[in-house]
């Protein structure tokens, strides 16, 4: 499968293709094939798996197999340990070429591929199977399935990408497939202004990528192969300076597609689409797209950013921001979504400020188990607004006490929580810990301290949201039950990932599988392998223990902390903070009522203004001026010289009307007349006297 | 295929001209047998085309190929010399397709004042003059060829085109008019100075006997020639006239292949034959495409009109094309030439639905749009994916001749100067960076345009107005072109693979 893994997005392509043209007919509304092609995918992706954990325990047993001589010397072993030289499988066919060189398509399988493949496949699997419950009946189902297959087509082209640009084509059009399934239901001018605000957001910042793309292949020696890309980002290939550019550019692509601050604002207006898709595109797979790219194209983050020097970087910053905006922001909302969509900008902030401190591993470790819990609290999020709140999202007006209705989803959501707070020994705490030993051990440690900080914050936001959803009185409408099958069924499936995926790496027992099998070896800088930091480990717990208890005491509404209640209605300070966060930072304002209204307001019309009246102006005028000059010459020069009979001909402006007559009064062939006429004799005289 | 090699270029030009011919004999009330001879004659030349492709010598695309080379005015020196090479090919090919397309969605479309017979004589015209302008070698056979496109396209605004139709059909003429005199007299002093109207001659004489004062002014004269045609800011302002009024096919054609005469110009004569100039140009004209870029979307954005926005948005695409011709890199003229079909099958796609909502609904106010995805979901997902396509979107086909166009102003040919003498690297990165911004500003107008349009609930004034959706005619004339922009944008190397080799050596004629 790793030799034919081009198969792997073509399936769900073809699954897209026959839906939109066959799904209307199917019995189930073409919802059959879509599950049916990414159940293949999710099949080869996990025969690709094997075969690739294969391929790596094989070079364990035989080292130093002959991939080393063709890499040269741009390969670094592993943290300096001695490991097995495991090279990623590439195919390549031409795709287009220009100035004489053959630009290739094709995929590069490695472990991150690996990775990413069974994550979106599965991801993908269970959305499907939940979406036949929870779309059921919806207006454009088969639509919905169509964008779903193509969706994951996009996705898979992007991880199994060769080079960088079939990278961006993977990443621009699963932008497309958020588009259109944000816009979903694009009835309500809402959620069509959403889908736009998504669409055109991320494009901000495919400014930098684009870019970026364009800086690393000049830098690379005008190539846009990935592994050539990282080879000489190693080797400071012309200079440190490119470099930095390069990764500065594409760091702001990351921004814009990975919802980090100051471009995060797109991803909370994004819960406007479907409930599956906010798991699958606006959680789990798409928004990691541009950690993807920083996992991917790693030697150019680390040598233009430096990030073996230790301090401080520009995307460690970004990452550290967003953890605490996206975090703060959690707390004031009343949608259960919005609530997510905040804590996902947080956690992918800890992912970006991974790969800024070093933390390749930790930071690509989280992605994989946050996909975990967060499509799982997602989806869980759906049940309830299937099930119990009447299709409501609103925490205080149409949920509380639904624990008691919906047991499966309450006890699978908690599990999520738990995992995304960072419990021992759930998914969340390992992955979590991974990226802050990293960064402490690496000369990062104020980084590290941003995410303990961010680790409370999501303890405690995660518990208001789970006392507002689930426990107290049931304050809907709606008669709450548990969800059928096909949405309780993916909720246990990833619960049980969300307790179990951790342990994949988890270095506490000595358990180092992900990194073994993840890590690139080719052309990937040394990083960091931190130890196991039991004080770390231990405070980062207890403060999370500490938030969630202090949070649920609160939210108990305990006469401990009652004195709290209300602060933010007394407290001047408290109430500014409060109104600070409930307007979004007033980055909304500034991007929306400002920039955008700036644009295609004063300065689009001011543009068309001048368009018409002054460019335009000058048209007219130069127009208006030979027709004066030549009606002078016809008074003056035609009627007094020439023969009468032409002026019965040439009678001037139509007063007929009607434009044949128009043309018939001969200016325009006048025109051309006098033009013709006075080249072709120009023409001629310089014959004669050549 | 002997006889087809030295004829087939001819042919290409003049079997239209034959039909043109028949249908005049054919009574005007005759309207199919007009519309018949008019598809069999498109479809013909097509076939010619076809065959050309067939016997075209791909291993040595850079050699002008299927050369006819006869005396014809030798008073003048004037020579019939066409050829066709890998820069020619997917011009010649992109004409001859859409003008069939054009006939097919005419079929039962024509406008007012209808009369058949006269509008398929005036298309057939224009395809002479469009297909003859790729193939023409000889600088007064190229004029003559451009001027030709100017009259059918004149009178098929000035006859079937809108309310303002006199002001922009005259606007139009006199406009390109002005570029094409200026024009000739730049064709003029090249052949008093180097004794030869024939273009392979001039480019392997490259301009060494001009001085470089005298390179520059001649240039300036096809400068402005072309640059009227592209069109280029600030000479554009004919164009959004001309596409407003004129009729859904006169719009399509004006966007698929008269706008591209003028980059061809520049890639065919310009930058080869004066290449000194062309360095000196390259940043001003970079700075104008850019310019154009920018301002075009701003226009955009201002419009209410949604063929209007269109129209600018040509503009602002064609910005594209020309930065990637100023850098006179391969990267960039290869962009142009992908860019040229690319935006020929998005834009003329646009204008056909343009032209069926205006049939539909009566309007092209996007003000009184809205919900065409529930009045027409097929036309509304055409809309959208074209919408898609325009806007660069990778796997369709504008990417290709966006990204690449960007991708080649970061390093232009190193013969270039930078504006006012500068660095030409730091010139042409901040183009770079312009252009980029210029993405985003095309995404929005157009997925502005699509929301307004397509989006939404039925304005009450068409709630329950019975719209037809996509019809048997108007399925045949696009899904060629759909299938087209997405073919292209998944395999790219069709057009690449054959404008490289020519394209390469082309830049290295424009780098002595």
């Amino acid at each position: 499968m790793l030799d034919y893994a081009w198969i792997i997005p073509v399936i769900p392509a073809v699954s897209f293709a026959l839906i939109l043209f066959f799904g209307k007919k199917m019995p189930r509304q073409g919802s059959e094939i879509g599950i049916i092609s990414v159940l293949a995918t999710f099949v080869l992706s996990c025969v690709a798996a094997v075969e690739w954990i294969q391929r790596v325990n094989d070079a364990a047993g035989k080292e130093g197999m002959g991939v080393l001589s063709a890499f040269g010397k741009g390969f670094i072993l592993h943290g300096g340990e001695h490991e097995a030289v495991v090279a990623p499988v590439i195919h390549s066919v031409t795709w287009w070429q220009n100035g004489g060189i053959k630009f290739s398509v094709g995929t590069q399988i490695d472990g991150l591929a690996v990775m990413m493949l069974f994550v979106v496949t599965l991801i993908s699997l269970l959305v499907h199977i939940y979406s036949t419950a929870y779309m059921h009946g919806d207006v454009r189902y088969t639509y919905f399935y169509a964008a779903l297959s193509l969706f994951t087509a996009s996705m898979l082209t992007l991880i199994v990408a060769e080079n960088t640009l079939q990278l961006v084509v993977g990443w621009e059009l699963v932008g497309l497939c958020s588009f259109m399934l944000i816009g979903h239901w694009w009835e309500e001018k809402e959620n069509t202004n959403a889908a736009m605000k998504a669409f055109l957001t991320t494009r901000t910042g495919d400014i930098g990528l684009m870019i970026g793309v364009i800086v690393t292949f000049f830098a690379a020696g005008q190539t846009f192969n990935i592994v050539g890309i990282n080879h000489a980002a190693l080797n400071v290939r012309g200079g440190h300076t490119i470099w930095l550019v390069g990764a500065s550019c594409l760091l702001i692509g990351i921004i814009g597609k990975s919802g980090q601050f100051p471009l995060h604002t797109w991803l909370p207006d994004a819960m406007a689409g479907p409930t599956p898709v906010s798991a699958l595109i606006h959680a789990a797979t798409m928004v990691v797209a541009g950690v993807y790219l920083g996992a991917r194209v790693y030697s150019v983050f680390w040598e233009g950013f430096s990030i073996s020097a230790g301090g401080m970087n520009p995307m460690a910053v970004i990452g550290a921001i967003t953890i605490i905006i996206g975090a703060g922001l959690a707390f004031v909302q009343d949608d259960i979504k919005k609530v997510l969509a905040y804590s996902t900008i947080s956690q992918l902030g800890y992912m970006v400020m991974g790969l800024g401190v070093g933390a390749w591993t930790g930071a690509v470790f989280h992605l994989f188990t946050h996909a975990f819990f967060k499509a799982l609290l997602f989806l869980g999020a759906g049940s309830v607004s299937h099930s119990g709140s009447h299709h409501s999202f609103d925490m205080k007006k149409d949920m509380g006490g639904l624990r008691k209705y919906m047991p499966i989803t309450f006890i699978t959501f908690m599990i999520g929580s738990l995992a995304l707070a960072g419990v021992f020994p759930l998914a969340g705490f390992w992955s979590k810990d991974e990226i802050l030993a990293t960064a402490g051990q690496g000369g990062f440690e104020i980084f590290t301290v941003v995410g303990l900080i961010g680790a409370v914050l999501t303890a405690a936001y995660m518990t208001r949201c789970i006392w507002l959803t689930f426990f107290g009185e049931y304050r809907g409408h709606g008669h709450p039950h548990e969800s059928p099958r096909p949405i309780t069924g993916p909720l246990v499936v990833l619960a049980g990932f969300s307790i179990v995926a951790g342990l994949a790496n988890a270095s506490a027992f000595g358990i180092e599988e992900f990194a073994k099998y993840v890590e690139p070896r080719v052309a990937f800088p040394p990083v960091l392998t931190p130890d196991f930091d039991l004080t770390l480990a231990a405070v980062s717990f207890a403060l999370v223990i500490l938030s969630l208890g202090i949070a649920s005491v609160f939210w108990l509404d305990r006469k401990e902390l009652r004195a709290l209640k209300g602060l933010t209605d007394r407290n001047v300070a408290a109430k500014t903070a409060h109104h600070f966060l409930e307007n979004k930072y007033y980055l909304d304002r500034l991007y929306e009522g400002k920039i955008v209204a700036g644009i295609k307001g004063p300065v689009a019309n001011a543009a068309y203004w001048v368009n018409q009246h002054v460019i335009d102006g000058v048209v007219n005028l130069a127009g208006k001026g030979t027709t004066g000059l030549g009606r002078l010459v016809y008074r003056f020069v035609d009627q007094d010289g020439i023969d009468g009979a032409v002026n019965g001909i040439a009678n001037e402006t139509g007063q007929a009307g009607g434009l044949m007559t128009y043309i018939q009064t001969g200016r325009v062939q006048r025109y051309a007349l006098i033009l013709f006429g006075s080249v072709g004799f120009l023409a001629l005289a310089l014959v004669i006297f050549n | 295929m002997n006889w087809f090699q030295e004829w087939a270029l001819t042919l290409a030009i003049f079997l239209p001209a034959v039909g043109l011919a028949i249908i005049l004999l054919i009574p005007k009330a005759e309207e199919t047998a007009a519309k018949v001879v008019a598809l069999v004659t498109t479809l013909a030349t097509l076939g010619v085309g076809i065959g050309v492709i067939a016997d075209f010598n791909f291993d040595a695309s850079s050699r002008l190929q299927f050369t006819a080379n006869e005396p014809w005015i030798d008073v003048i020196h004037a020579r019939y010399h066409l050829g066709v090479d890998g820069i020619a090919l997917p011009l010649l090919i992109l004409s001859m397709f859409v003008t069939v397309l054009c006939v097919i969605y005419s079929w039962n479309h024509f406008p007012e004042p209808h009369n058949p017979k006269a509008f398929l004589a005036l298309i057939l015209l224009l395809e002479v003059g469009m297909n003859g302008t790729f193939l023409a070698e000889d600088l007064i056979l190229f004029f003559i060829f451009f001027e030709i496109v100017l009259l059918p396209m004149f009178f098929m605004i000035g006859v079937w085109g809108g309310p303002n139709r006199e002001y922009a059909s005259i606007k139009f003429f006199l406009f390109t008019l002005f570029g094409s005199a200026l024009m000739l007299l730049g064709f003029l002093a090249l052949f008093f100075l180097e004794g030869t109207f024939q273009i392979p001659l001039l480019t392997a004489k490259g301009g060494i006997n001009i001085v470089r004062i005298t390179q520059n002014l001649i240039f300036a004269g096809l400068f402005l020639g072309f640059a009227i045609k592209v069109p280029m800011f600030p000479f554009h302002t004919w164009l959004p006239d001309a596409h407003t009024e004129a009729p859904t096919v006169g719009s399509v054609l004006l966007a698929a292949i008269l706008l591209k005469l003028g980059v061809y110009g520049f890639i065919r004569i310009a930058l080869p034959i004066l290449p000194k100039a062309a360095h000196d140009w390259a940043p001003w004209i970079g700075l104008l495409a850019v310019i154009g870029i920018i301002y075009g979307a701003l226009c955009c954005l201002a419009q209410t009109d949604m063929k209007r926005l269109i129209a600018f948005s040509s503009v602002s695409h064609m910005g594209f094309v020309m930065l990637g011709v100023a850098t006179l890199t391969t990267f960039g003229i290869n962009a142009a030439i992908f860019g040229m079909v690319a935006h020929g099958l998005i834009t003329g796609m646009l204008f056909f639905i343009a032209g069926t909502m205006q049939h539909t609904y009566g309007t092209r106010e996007m003000s009184r749009l809205g919900g065409l995805l529930k009045q027409a979901p097929k036309m509304g997902w055409i809309l959208g994916f074209t919408v898609m396509a325009s806007l660069g979107l990778p796997g369709l086909a504008g990417f290709w001749g966006e990204f690449p166009a960007v991708l080649s102003a970061y390093s232009p040919a190193h013969q270039v100067m930078g504006l006012f003498g500068g660095n030409a690297d730091v010139t042409f990165r901040i183009f770079m960076v312009v252009a980029a911004v210029g993405t985003v500003l095309a995404a929005g107008y157009l997925l502005w345009m699509y929301q307004r349009v397509a989006f939404g609930e039925p304005t009450p004034e068409f709630a329950d107005a019975h719209i037809h959706d996509v019809s048997i005619y108007e399925w045949i004339a696009w899904a060629p072109m759909l299938i087209g922009i997405l073919v292209l944008g998944i395999y790219p190397d069709i057009i690449f693979s054959v404008t490289d080799p020519t394209v390469t050596r082309l830049t290295q004629l424009i780098g002595r």
